[in-house]
């Protein structure tokens, strides 16, 4: 049965989670067992930290994560955005629920398995670096192959490697201190690659850079990604950031899901207005895709249009060739549907807001 | 009324039962165990012994090469080893040779013991609350108790000797390299440590290559705290048996030999300007990471 659905999912292009996350909550406090009571009895984050002095980090979260793929969690300071990246290799231990990897529930893992879990299947990238500030580009890059006491020679040439790719070169034998913020998260991310984990862990990791350095850290991180395909988590508080490098966006607040899906469901259907308004100023032309917006269809007329192209370029197209449809494709260039040009102008308007929805603060 | 003229203290008869039966049952403890505890500390004994007669009976100026050495290699700068240099020509010069070697032999061991005791103390504390908050009134009272009070158990327990006063310089000098490499092990930054976790570092990976690493400059504080504390100690632990500089400065007061005190006195002060300013340069060379510079 197991092999058959995954057969289907292969067929229809579904990937595998990688990390499945099950009524997860995390209670922070002196008792966290008996204000989980409360917390079932759906007392609110506030309540229970007024009247039960404890903070409500985590509520039933759930979330599958998608092999090889970026998944990005986004959330407003203090969402618990920090907490839940923590529970996928365990730096916390939850309250209640399961953190699922490779269909092996790692809450049930010895110290042993779990070190061995951490030393070889998933590394992490950090907001404020948290280098060695003891130990030299080289040697913090080396880190994780020296915990895990493997050859000097063999740790530096790999860890060189890392170095190169990052664009570090020449700084191998500086300290930390030395560096700028931007180079010393390259350090970071050399240091998260080097142990070639297949999932990397990257909690706000650009959030402390400045604009451009920033986004020239996000084009690393998507190259590498091109070629690496690791399942990385990526938290961030920046939409323009989740919307960049995201394949799948996870919104968090008070420390639950509010929404999940693709960019393009987050832009076309905020859940509440909570997200409407977080995505207001987004540039709407350049994060919307073809795809999002066509109406299937077998073949179609005027010029094909690659589904994954933003509207801002389709609209371009459309118009310098003065038509006002376009069909859409996939990559092997097969006619999957179509798009009107009156279509692709209403999708970049601001959307009215999905009233039915609960108010937020 | 006479009760607030008299305070309601213990009576005589009880007091003097009381002190009687504390000084007997400790001298009881020290006539069965006395001989066991010495028998403990006769190999650290023989290594003072041992590294005493190797500084006195060297020839000077050999001994003054290695201390020039040991003062280049600890601070990498020629004026403080120049300046040690002529501190112990002068010392020489004036006559206490001999007892500033005695005194190095014993601070050199004492720090020593300190450094073997303390460091694995302070890293205990560190490692939990509970031991910290049992531990720190203890290091109080080290540090506040009068040095004579201690001096009579040991005393009474191992007589007269080097390693009784060996001890007693290392109960006044140890409570601050303990209580600094708690400290620094307790400031290492969180989220370092958080890293080296989320690598998979185990307990003992955590410790020696990055608490204890982070921790140096304080925990070499602490180093350079215990020796300054047994030079200051050395006067008083020549009291019960320790040879060294403090010997003549002991009889000066006794006798009133105003240029002896002085002198011996300040080849003390000198002996501890040396270690400090030779500890402070070592314990910056090891923060040389800390700082930006080399930037190119
Ligand atoms: N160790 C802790 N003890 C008590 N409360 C905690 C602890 N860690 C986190 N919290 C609380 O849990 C909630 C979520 O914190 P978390 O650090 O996960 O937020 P975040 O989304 O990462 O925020 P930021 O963007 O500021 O990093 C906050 O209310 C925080 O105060
Ligand atoms: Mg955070």
């Amino acid at each position: 049965m197991v092999d058959a659905y995954k057969l289907i999912e292969k067929v229809v292009g579904m990937t595998d989670t990688k990390i499945k996350i099950k009524n997860l909550y995390k209670v922070f406090g002196a008792d966290p067992k008996s204000a989980m009571e409360q917390v079932r009895n759906g007392v609110s984050k506030q309540d229970l930290l007024e009247k039960h002095s404890h903070v409500l980090g985590l509520r039933d979260i759930n979330i599958d994560i998608p092999e090889k793929g970026i998944s990005v969690i986004m959330g407003l300071s203090g969402s618990g955005k920090s907490t839940l990246i923590r529970h996928i290799n365990r730096l916390i231990e939850p309250t209640e629920g399961q953190v699922v990897i490779d269909d092996i529930d790692i809450l049930g893992m010895s110290i042993e398995e779990l070190r061995a879990f951490r030393r070889n299947k998933a590394s992490m990238v950090f907001q404020k670096f948290a280098l060695f500030p003891h130990r030299t580009v080289m040697q913090n890059t080396a880190y994780g192959l020296t915990i895990q006491k493997i050859a000097e020679k063999e740790a530096i040439e790999r860890s060189q490697h890392w170095i190169e790719r990052v664009g570090l070169s020449g700084f191998e034998n500086h300290y930390p201190a030395q560096l700028s913020g931007g180079m010393q998260q390259r350090v970071g991310l050399a240091r998260a690659l080097t142990t070639d984990a297949e999932i990397l862990l990257m909690d706000e990791a650009f959030s402390a850079l400045d604009p451009l350095i920033r986004t020239d850290m996000q084009g690393i991180l998507l190259d590498l990604q091109a070629e690496l395909n690791k399942t990385i988590v990526f938290i961030t508080h920046d939409l323009d950031e989740a919307l960049r490098i995201g394949d799948g966006i996870t919104i968090l607040r008070d420390g639950e899901i509010i929404q999940q899906g693709s960019p393009q469901d987050i832009v076309m259907k905020p859940a509440d207005d909570y997200i409407a308004d977080f995505i207001k100023d987004v540039n709407r032309s350049r994060v919307l895709q073809v795809r999002s917006i066509m109406v299937p269809a077998e073949s179609g007329i005027g010029p094909h249009l690659d589904q994954n192209m933003p509207l801002e370029d389709a609209l371009s197209r459309l118009s310098s060739e003065g038509v006002s449809e376009g069909s859409v494709v996939d990559q092997a260039g097969k006619v999957i549907g179509q798009i009107a040009l009156a279509a692709a102008v209403e999708a970049i308007r601001r959307p009215e807001r999905s009233s039915q929805d609960l108010q937020y603060r | 009324m006479d009760f607030f003229e008299a305070f309601p203290a213990m009576d005589r008869q009880g007091l003097r039962d009381l002190k009687k039966g504390i000084d007997s049952s400790f001298r009881e403890f020290s006539r069965s165990y006395g001989e066991g505890i010495e028998d403990f500390f006769e190999p650290l004994l023989h290594f003072l012994v041992w590294l005493e007669k190797l500084l006195i009976n060297a020839p000077w100026p050999i001994v003054i090469i290695g201390i020039a050495g040991l003062a280049w290699i600890g601070s990498r700068s020629w004026k403080l080893v120049a300046g040690t240099v002529i501190a112990f020509l002068v010392i020489g010069y004036f006559g206490m040779w001999k007892d500033t070697m005695a005194t190095l032999a014993i601070i050199s061991v004492a720090t020593l013991l300190c450094i073997s005791f303390g460091i694995p103390f302070g890293i205990w504390m560190a490692r939990s609350d509970r031991v910290q908050a049992a531990i720190t009134p203890i290091l109080d009272v080290m540090q506040t108790i009068p040095s004579f009070v201690y001096l009579i158990p040991v005393v009474m327990l191992l007589g007269i000797g080097k390693v009784p006063g060996l001890i007693a310089v290392c109960i006044y000098a140890i409570p601050p390299l303990v209580r600094l490499t708690n400290l620094g092990i307790r400031l290492v930054d969180k989220e370092v440590l958080e890293a080296a976790d989320a690598f998979g570092a185990d307990y003992r990976q955590k410790l020696f290559g990055v608490q204890i690493p982070l921790a140096l400059p304080n925990i070499f504080a602490g180093v350079n705290q215990t020796i300054m504390m047994s030079l200051a100690m050395v006067v008083i632990a020549s009291m019960i048996g320790v040879k060294g500089l403090g010997l003549p400065v002991l009889r000066a007061v006794s006798n009133q030999y105003l240029a002896l005190g002085l002198l011996n006195g300040l080849a003390i002060v000198i002996l501890a300007i040396i270690f400090d300013r030779v500890s402070q340069a070592y314990g910056r060379r090891l923060q040389a990471h800390r700082e930006g510079s080399g930037h190119d």
